[in-house]
């Protein structure tokens, strides 16, 4: 599902690299947690991820599109296919919470009746009925994530990126952030995590990758999750294709 | 195709949205756009306006040409001919004798003693030849024609033109030339800082808002999709403006003919502004329209380009 094959990014000649040849295979419905710490190089692994910035060598695939033969006006076509949570949640201020969740719907066209329809399912997923109309100022920090992680889900995403989703929240409320994103893995989205908090790592279970000066410094599967990337590691991606619209 | 509908009507419905909820921001851009767009109205009416009272008094430029009794019906024919092909000439018109007489006595239809000192028997007007110039200032080419000897030859007497008015129209017509240069001059300025302004008000607009681009930016939301609502907004400037424009005005040529009761100042004849404005209405409100329309949406194309890059450069 995700393909990154020795992808290095420099900023700045001077500072050397923030990723260094990394290389990461990540399968279908897999939940992958990437930990490091700051400035180890897991917001440029995201960023690459979301083409907010490009590699300087190095090539990444993700569900099928080659990111080489990507071009500008497919970048929003990209970014449609990828769900992003972000620390600061990133939800528009003057919009409520139904109006959140949909705007991931209006720009991609689907018709008022469909959002209508759709939007309170994810809202049942992230334990948020009876908060439509909220706005984003009156939701406490770990509800205004579970707003961005619906929208993040409603467009059904293959692949849903989560930059410290927990990193402004107390204990409980990252919690149930973390459960959700459970949810959302099990419905058979594949989920990238990055994350500070040593206790979800040890709580979750789940394949640990551990970033270190921009390198990848180990790559652990926990508990019964074993057996799976042993299995998965062996197919490797062979076709790209280019999106469309 | 139904989902660009429903794409196109969101676009709209949030650039109407935006300018409700910036109307301050909105009526600033407006008063600029508003005074540009008058501007150019006004100058082009007062244009309009000089260009008629120059060729007003243009049409009553000519050259007469006064025929010898003796000359044949052949010979004129020829000599009419040939002031047909100068280039110089617009058109040309033969009074015969009987003609010249018939129009003398409608002149002075009123003056019994006068007419009866002339009558057909006993016609003293000579037939006349009279030329209208195409331009003010080729009657001199006319003149030359005429006062040359072949012609010359046939004239019972020396050719008269309207001398006095040439000067006067001369000067007016520099008068209006350097007027109407002045004119461009300041609706160029003006136009130009009417552009700057709406652009910066919509940069202003973009920059408080330029978190919620870069939101819209993330989850995928096309270009258009994020700058739509901006051109909707500015387009809304646009309409507006170019209709308060022309009631502006409307209304200063239902002030200056009902309170001033003026017809005209010097050479600016009001009542002919006055019925070119509104035998021309649609004609100028939809130009002002398109203008409007056409500031509006380039201002905020460009001023949303910076904000909408991709900061993805070639490596």
């Amino acid at each position: 599902m995700i393909l990154l094959d020795r992808v290095t990014k420099t900023y700045n000649k001077n500072l050397g690299p923030a990723l260094d040849r990394v290389s990461l295979h990540v399968e279908p419905n897999e939940f992958v947690i990437i930990v490091g710490q700051s400035g180890a190089g897991k917001s440029t692994l995201l960023k690459l991820l979301t083409r907010e910035e490009r590699p300087t060598s190095g090539k990444i695939i993700v569900g099928g599109i080659d990111y080489d033969k990507l071009r500008d006006r497919d970048i929003p076509l990209l970014r449609r296919k990828i769900g992003t949570v972000f620390q600061d949640f990133k939800l528009l201020p003057n919009r409520t919470v139904f109006e959140n969740i949909a705007f991931a719907l209006e720009i991609v066209g689907v018709s008022t009746k469909e959002i209508n329809n759709t939007v309170p399912k994810v809202l049942d997923i992230v334990n948020l009925k009876g908060k439509e109309k909220r706005m984003p100022m009156e939701l406490s920090g770990g509800e205004r994530q579970r707003v961005a992680i619906a929208r993040a889900i409603v467009r059904q995403p293959k692949v849903l990126i989560a930059d410290e989703p927990t990193g402004n929240l107390d204990p409980k409320h990252a919690w149930d952030v973390i459960k959700v994103l459970e949810k959302v893995n099990k419905y058979g989205t594949t989920v990238l995590l990055t994350t500070h908090n040593q206790d979800i790592v040890n709580r979750l279970k789940r394949r640990v990758v551990t970033i270190e000066h921009g390198r990848i410094a180990s790559d652990r599967a926990r508990s019964n999750y074993t057996a799976n990337i042993t299995a998965a590691s062996s197919s490797t991606i062979t076709s790209t294709t280019t999106i469309t619209k | 195709m139904k989902a660009k509908i429903t794409t196109f009507s969101r676009i709209i419905r949030t650039g109407m949205v935006n300018f409700v909820r910036n109307l301050w921001l909105a009526i600033a851009a407006m008063a600029i756009m508003i005074i540009t767009l008058t501007i150019i109205l006004f100058s082009v009416i007062v244009n309009a306006t000089f260009n008629n009272t120059v060729q007003q008094i243009t049409s009553k430029i000519d050259v007469s040409v006064f025929l010898k009794d003796s000359v044949t019906p052949k010979q004129t024919q020829t000599f009419l001919q040939q002031l047909k092909q100068l280039p110089a000439v617009q058109s040309v018109q033969y009074l015969s004798k009987n003609a010249a007489l018939q129009q003398y006595e409608s002149q002075n239809a009123g003056n019994t003693q006068l007419l009866q000192a002339i009558d057909e028997t006993n016609n003293p007007l000579p037939a006349t030849v009279i030329i209208k110039p195409k331009d003010l200032n080729q009657i001199d080419q006319i003149r030359d024609f005429v006062d040359a000897p072949a012609s010359a030859q046939l004239q019972s007497a020396p050719a008269s033109d309207s001398g006095d008015l040439r000067t006067a129209i001369t000067k007016i017509t520099h008068a209006t030339n350097i007027l109407r240069r002045v004119g461009t001059g300041a609706v160029i300025v003006f136009a130009v800082i009417s552009v700057l302004i709406i652009f910066n008000t919509i940069q202003m607009a973009i920059f408080n808002r330029r978190d919620e681009l870069q939101i819209m930016r993330l989850l995928g939301a096309s270009t258009g999709y994020i700058r739509g609502p901006f051109v909707v907004e500015t387009i809304i400037y646009g309409v507006l403006s170019a209709i308060v424009s022309v009631l502006i005005i409307n209304a200063t040529f239902v002030t200056a003919s009902s309170s001033l009761q003026a017809t005209s100042f010097g050479l600016l004849d009001i009542s002919y502004s006055q019925s070119f404005f509104e035998s021309h209405y649609w004609a100028l409100l939809t130009i002002q329209l398109a203008l409007g329309i056409f500031i509006g949406a380039a201002s905020s194309v460009i001023a949303t380009r910076r904000y909408l890059k991709f900061k993805t450069p070639k490596r």
